[in-house]
């Protein structure tokens, strides 16, 4: 039971990433696009989220923002709330938000500590637009009715706008690591973990 | 941050929390597996006596359900062009129905109670510590408006020097700032034996 409890030190970057997500959320919003989306910034503290603060404690600050929006606060994207929003037509989206800091997270665990620039750009780039559509396209097209390739083809609009956050949270990510070291443990690929000592001492800083 | 919550006395207000949430649950299932116009027709009928009962205004049970209709006014008739307008018609009840009842829970609970309602159910879990995420969530609570200053202060602090309008020079400020409130938050919470 210990050693599932989440240091203060985790729990007050959860909860900052998870309020800037809210920040981020609040200012500027358009309600414009195709099928009537507003764009905010509110994906790019999701990116953030993952890719500065990593897989674990990335994931859960997505995941207070999307329960403290369910539970009534006017958070998510246009100033609304609530669990209408969030089983509504567009909650897709909001899941795959969850998704999305998981996958980022977990890339950017393994580009780090090096995290090369075009790499990290063109793996967050599939992984974290990806994980967001997976879910959001389909959950659309069978809430409304609608044929998932119309719903697709909607969601074109977007990409733009998806590609620029994406560019600035690898940015921010490659300055962030570099001045701030430890935030995210590395996993290098192709390292394995068989009980070398090096090895030993990452998992060790990591449970 | 006190949400959507509209103050009242009515049943829907005086119900604890957990059973709402639990009623709410069942009854967006139900609906969900609805399939006749006629059928939906009373669900939807049955929710808008809810709201009578509940004492909301007008208002604020169309801003409850408002945010669908944008996605109902381009889905509507990309469905019933499609698929065909029955299915379009019953899509509609469906997903109105279903926001306006979430809406009405969000209208009728306050954001403590809901909280206290998560506590709750969580506490039967086992590997979750519902005090950890009470605090967690709690803690969020507090820390949005300081987060929204952060940003706020850092955009108007770009907008003043007029120098980079990029956004890569907004967001670098907003998560090293970010990262040095986490720090100090760590510190208070250690402070205050959290980790002990």
């Amino acid at each position: 039971m210990a050693s599932a409890r989440i240091s203060a030190r985790d729990l007050a970057q959860i909860a900052v990433f998870a309020a800037l997500i809210a920040a981020l959320t609040l200012p500027g919003a358009i309600p414009t696009g195709a099928l009537g989306l507003p764009i905010t910034l509110q994906t790019l503290g999701v990116l953030l989220a993952g890719a500065i603060i990593g897989p674990k404690k990335g994931t859960l600050a997505v995941v207070v923002y999307v329960a403290l929006g369910a539970i009534g606060l006017p958070i998510y994207a246009g100033g609304t709330g609530g669990l209408g929003i969030l089983f509504g037509p567009t909650g897709g989206f909001l899941f795959g938000f969850i998704l999305c800091a998981f996958v980022v997270g977990w890339l950017t665990a393994r580009l780090l500590p090096r995290y090369p620039f075009w790499p990290a750009l063109g793996l967050t780039a599939v992984g974290g637009i990806l994980s967001v559509y997976l879910i959001g396209i389909p959950w659309l097209a069978v809430t409304t009715g609608t044929p998932i390739g119309a719903v697709a083809l909607g969601m074109v609009a977007f990409l733009p706008g998806d590609l620029i956050k994406v560019l600035v949270t690898v940015s921010v990510a490659k300055a962030v690591h570099r001045a701030w070291p430890g935030l995210i443990t590395p996993r290098p690929w192709g390292r394995r973990r068989d009980g070398s000592s090096t090895d030993a001492t990452t998992a060790a800083v990591d449970a | 941050m006190n949400g959507f919550y509209h103050p009242g006395r009515s049943l829907l207000h005086r119900m604890p929390a957990v059973a709402k949430l639990l009623t709410l649950i069942v009854t967006v299932t139900v609906v969900a597996f609805l399939r006749s116009p006629e059928a939906l027709g009373i669900a939807l009928a049955v929710t808008t006596l809810l709201f009578v009962v509940a004492g909301i205004p007008p208002r604020l049970a169309l801003r409850a359900v408002g945010p669908v209709f944008w996605v109902l006014l381009i889905a509507v008739p990309l469905n019933g062009w499609l698929v065909g307008w029955d299915s379009a018609v019953i899509m509609a009840l469906r997903v109105v129905t279903v926001v306006a009842l979430a809406g009405l829970f969000t209208l009728t609970t306050t954001v403590s109670a809901v909280l206290g309602a998560v506590e709750t159910l969580l506490r039967p879990l086992p590997r979750v510590d519902a005090d950890r995420v009470g605090l967690l969530l709690a803690l969020t609570i507090r820390a949005i408006p300081l987060l929204s200053e952060i940003v706020g202060s850092v955009f108007e602090a770009r907008r003043a020097r007029g120098v980079d309008r990029s956004l890569r020079a907004i967001a670098v400020p907003v998560i090293v700032r970010s990262l040095q409130s986490a720090d100090e938050l760590g510190d208070a919470l250690i402070a205050r034996g959290v980790d002990d």
